[in-house]
Order: structure tokens, then sequence, then C-alpha cells
């Protein structure tokens, strides 16, 4: 009798917990639809192969290119590729005239099918796109690149599947700088690297001799900004990371931080903090003025233009703790937008222009979330013990940030990584790198 | 039955041991505290988000500011830090509000700015890697270190 009440009671508490979770995956998977499509290996001579081969060691580099598309698609969450081994054309017929009931009887939607060969030592690379289910091209292009650039030819593909299917721009051929970590909590060791978004050539532009922070491209070309202790005297700088040229961002006889670029690229808004107050400034990088654009007794910093670079979003502590406002570019016009429950952090403004992704701490716990610019409807979209730092993508729909650990009993188990999740909400990802990593930036479309 | 007791010892004894090392949220432990002279300990100590100095934050720079004006030769850089629970760019602007309310206070007593200069380091350097209250509280501090 016991036992049997018992079960019930199991029974019941388990039942509905059972029903949330399957509704918690169907919302995730269902909800997307993921949509299959098959990314057939791109065609090429053999004897392109082997001299490819020989060059960039890779056995097959119509195979690999192809990989690298089925990888970024697979990963928006938007779409299912298929199976290889389900593939019943080969690459170099299906080029020409897919056979479209063999690729709608694996389910393929759509399909992509591509070659490419060397000329002139480069590589010249087409691709087209099907509708298998209305057998129609809805999408061909050509395009040549030295082959060192064969990873990024994946990535150009990927870009005009997603937005031939989405309707907007897709994020793929992007890198992602962020600081690379080692070494015990207590002393990290900390190196600015970049990577392709995909976490594949990866790059170390400083040795770690001194402490570097928060790096962020330029959304117009490949300078970076970030604070570096060279020295010891924490600074902003700016990097070429085409030449390596690298210089202090102004003169300022105190610690200046918390750098980004305007949306033009022309100017690096940034904080300077002297005798125990921050307050936010700007320096045009064509004329070096330095501009002051908050004056208070309070820690103003964080700061993140709008993209048509009228206003600016940023973090601030003059109500008390740690909240979001808004203000126009030259200063004026300073409103709190954030006034929901705990503090509130980072505030980056979207590439779209309607949101303002920003971090959260609330009861111990941190939250990565976006809000309208005016600060209503916002929207948790992870909960951890510590996160924080989100990073737009160029097109506005995925945000990425890092995530540290909390530590055990002895102080040990501590790691730090970047992640990424959807606007949405949904897909969130562990992004590969090397090393332990932190204070990511998505740098804009290097193509278009 | 007796292991639960035994446990239970232990983590009241634990508590106690933490209650004792922290007041009202600033730590008052001498665990990671070093000596700048005999009896001049180098570090102060503050509330999560705070930069007030409490009243043994003020005998802590007393006692430096005597040492220094013995010293005179002695320049120092403060060192302000924050803990792990913030976001990395606040918690700059933070520990440097941290080591200037240090400073300011050195100076009231008589020594000269030009001997201190000011160096946050925000949450990037903790002395405690912990994930807890007390290791939080030894890592939100102002650290005086001579530079010469």
């Amino acid at each position: 009798m016991k036992k049997n009440k018992l079960l019930f009671i199991i029974f019941l508490i388990l039942y509905p917990f059972k029903a949330l979770a399957l509704i918690e995956v169907d919302i995730t998977r269902g909800n997307l639809s993921p949509l299959p499509l098959a990314v057939s290996s791109l065609s090429s001579s053999e004897n392109d192969r082997e001299t490819l081969r020989k060059e960039l060691d890779i056995k097959d580099i119509g195979l690999e290119i192809s990989k690298i598309v089925e990888n970024n698609l697979k990963k928006s969450g938007l779409f299912n590729p298929l199976n290889k081994d389900a593939f019943l054309q080969k690459p170099d017929i299906a080029h020409l005239k897919p056979r479209f009931e063999d690729w709608a009887l694996i389910k393929a939607q759509a399909l992509i099918t591509g070659k490419v060969n060397l000329q002139d030592e480069k590589l010249r690379v087409e691709f087209r796109l099907w509708d298998v289910l209305a057998g129609k091209e809805m999408l061909a292009i050509a395009f040549t690149t030295v082959p060192k650039n064969w990873r990024r030819v994946g990535h150009i593909i990927s870009d005009k599947v997603y937005e031939r299917l989405t309707g907007e721009k897709g994020y793929f051929d992007t890198r992602i700088i962020y600081v690379s970590e080692k070494g015990p909590k207590t002393q990290r060791i900390k190196r600015l690297a970049i990577m392709d978004q995909d976490g594949f050539n990866t790059k170390y532009l400083t040795l770690g001799n001194e402490l570097v922070l928060t790096p962020r491209f330029n959304p117009t070309n490949q300078m970076v900004t970030y604070l570096s202790y060279f020295k010891n005297l924490p600074r902003v700088y700016l990097l070429d990371i085409e030449t390596g040229m690298q210089e202090v961002v102004g003169d300022f006889p105190g610690m200046t931080f918390a750098p980004r670029f305007s949306p033009n690229g022309k100017k690096i808004i940034m904080s300077f903090a002297m005798d125990g107050n921050s307050d936010i400034y700007t320096m045009d990088l064509e004329n070096r003025i330095v501009e002051r654009i908050t004056n208070h007794p309070s820690i103003d910093t964080s700061p993140s233009y709008s993209p048509n670079g009228k206003y600016i979003a940023f973090n601030s502590d003059r109500s008390g703790y740690q909240q979001i406002y808004v203000m126009k570019s030259d200063g004026t016009k300073v409103k709190r937008i954030s006034f929901g429950k705990g503090l509130y952090g980072t505030p980056v403004w979207s590439p779209r222009g309607d949101l303002i992704a920003f971090t959260k701490l609330h009861k111990g716990k941190f939250y990565i979330g976006v809000m309208r610019t005016d600060g209503k409807g916002e929207r948790l979209l992870t909960e951890n013990y510590y996160q924080e730092a989100p990073s737009w993508s160029p097109n506005g729909r995925v945000l990425i940030f890092y995530r540290e650990t909390k530590t055990d009993s002895k102080g040990e188990g501590f790691s730090a990584k970047l992640w990424s999740i959807d606007l949405t909400g949904y897909n969130e990802r562990l992004v590969d790198t090397e090393t332990d990593a932190s204070d990511p930036s998505w740098s804009s479309l290097l193509s278009n | 039955m007796f292991l639960g007791f035994l446990l239970s010892a232990c983590a009241t004894q634990t508590a106690k041991k933490v209650d004792s090392q922290i007041q009202g949220d600033v730590y008052t432990g001498t665990d990671t505290v070093k000596y700048l002279a005999d009896g001049v300990p180098d570090r102060v100590f503050f509330a999560t988000n705070e930069s007030v100095l409490t009243t043994a934050s003020r005998e802590t720079l007393r006692k430096q500011a005597a040492w220094l004006r013995k010293n005179p030769d002695v320049t120092v850089v403060l060192e302000g830090h924050a803990d792990e629970r913030g976001t990395r760019e606040y918690n700059l602007a933070l520990g440097e509000r941290r080591a200037n309310a240090a400073k300011d206070y050195l100076m009231t007593y008589g020594i000269s700015s030009s001997r201190i200069s000011v160096l946050s380091y925000g949450k990037e350097r903790p002395v405690d890697s912990g994930s807890n209250p007390l290791s939080w509280s030894k890592n939100r501090r102002s650290v005086t270190v001579k530079a010469n």
C-alpha cells in the first residue's frame, strides 16, 4: 500500500516534467524546423586535386569545401545537411543537371552543387543552389580566389545560400577576435587571438607579456581597438591586424578602457578614469581631436553607438547601481532605459538598430539578454553562473559572448569559453577555440 | 547518526570561521595580507560594489601614511581590484575608484600625490581563486605596493 502511494506520487511528479521537457525539445527543433538540404561535394579534375593536395595538404578540395558549407549551415540551426552516403548522383553530373527525383527521394528540399578548378594558379569556383521540389535553379555564382583562401570559399558559398534562402545576409565569411587565456586564475596569461568564425585559422597577435582585454573590430575594416597593460599603463590601443602596427589612442594621464569604434569606423569611444571617476570620451582618428561626452561623478563606461551614429548606449552607476542609459551622441538627453530587477551592464547596440544586448546580474546569476532601445521588451536569452560581453553577428541574428565556470572548494576547475546563441534564445553553442577564451568581438562580413 | 553529528559540527565551525572573517560584507581576516613594515598591513578591503573605507581600512591607511612619512623616498602604487561577480569593464572602473579612495585618505594624512600612483586591475588579478563569498571578499581590495 505504502509503496503504491509512493509510486503514484512519483508518477504525478514525473509526468508533467516529462511533458514539459518534450515541449522544450519541440520548440528548439520543431519551431525552427531546419530545412533538409544536400550539399554535394564540389567536383574537380584529378590533376587539380593532386596539385592542391600538395599545395594545401588536403586530399579532396571539393569535398572539404562542401563540408565547410555543411558545418556552417548546420550550426545556424536553420538547416539540416543530409548525410552524403545517401546521395545517388555523382557531384559532376549533379552540378550540370540534377536528377531531382533522386534528391527528393532522400528528402532534400534544396541542393548545392559546384565545381572547382585551377586556372592560372588561381582557384576558380562555381556553385549552384537548386530547389529540388520545384526542379529549378535558384542561384548560380562563379568567382576566383587564391588557393590559400580555400576555406573562405566555403564560407562565401554558405553566405550566398543563407541569403538566398532566408532573405538576410549571412555571417559565415567573418572572423572573431578574442582574448586567449591560459594559466591559473590568479595569474592568467592573456593574448589577443583571431580566428575564422568556425574556429579555424587561429592566429595569436600578442605574446602574452602584458595583460590585454576587450578587443573590438572596426566595422568598416580590419582594424582593432583593445586595452593593453603595456608597461603597466592600461591604455586603449589601435591595432592594424594586417600590418601588426599599433599605437596608443590619445594622450590621457590615466587609464583608458572599454573602447569601441563608431559605426563609420572614424572614431573610438571609450572610458577614461581619473581620480576615481570614469567618464566617456571619443577620439577622432583622422584629426586626433578628443571630446568629452559625459561629465558625471559616477562610473560611466561600456559605451556603444547606435548603427546610425546618432545615439550612444552606456553603463552608469549614477542611480547607485549599474544600469543602462542612452544619450544623444553629443552627450545630451541622457535617459535611463533599464528598469528591471538586478544590475545591468555591457549594452551593445544591434547592427539592425532595433535592439540592445546586455549582461544582467540578478540574485547571483548572470544573464545575456536583449531589450528594445527604449528599454521595453526585455528578453533574457540565457542564464549561467557567470557570462557577459555579448557581441552581435553582422546580420544581428546571433550573439557571441563568454562564460566562466565556478571553481570547486579547492579553487580549481576554472575555465572561460566562448558561446553563441540565436536572438530567438535557441541554438546555444560552444564556440571552438584552441585555448580558453573571453571577450569575443565579431567582424563584419569580409566579402559582400 | 554519529557521522551526521560530526558533519554538522564541522559545518558550524566553518560557518563561524567565515563569519569571523567577513563583517558587513568586508573581509577582516589576515590570510592574504602582507606587511610593508612591521605592523603596517599592505591592503584594505571593500564591500561588494562599494569603495567606502571601513574603520579598519582607515586605521590600516593611517599606519601606511605614518610609514610613508618615515620613509620619504618611498613611492607606492595603489592597486585596486574587484571580485569576479561583475562585468569586466565596470570592474576596471570600480578598481580605480577603490584605489583612489585609499589614495585620497593617504593624501589627507600628508602624503603627496606625487608619491602615489594608481593602477586598476579590475577582476583580472584575484588573490583567491575560489567562487564563494569569502574568496570574493579577499579579492575586493586595494593593495599598496612599494614602487622603488
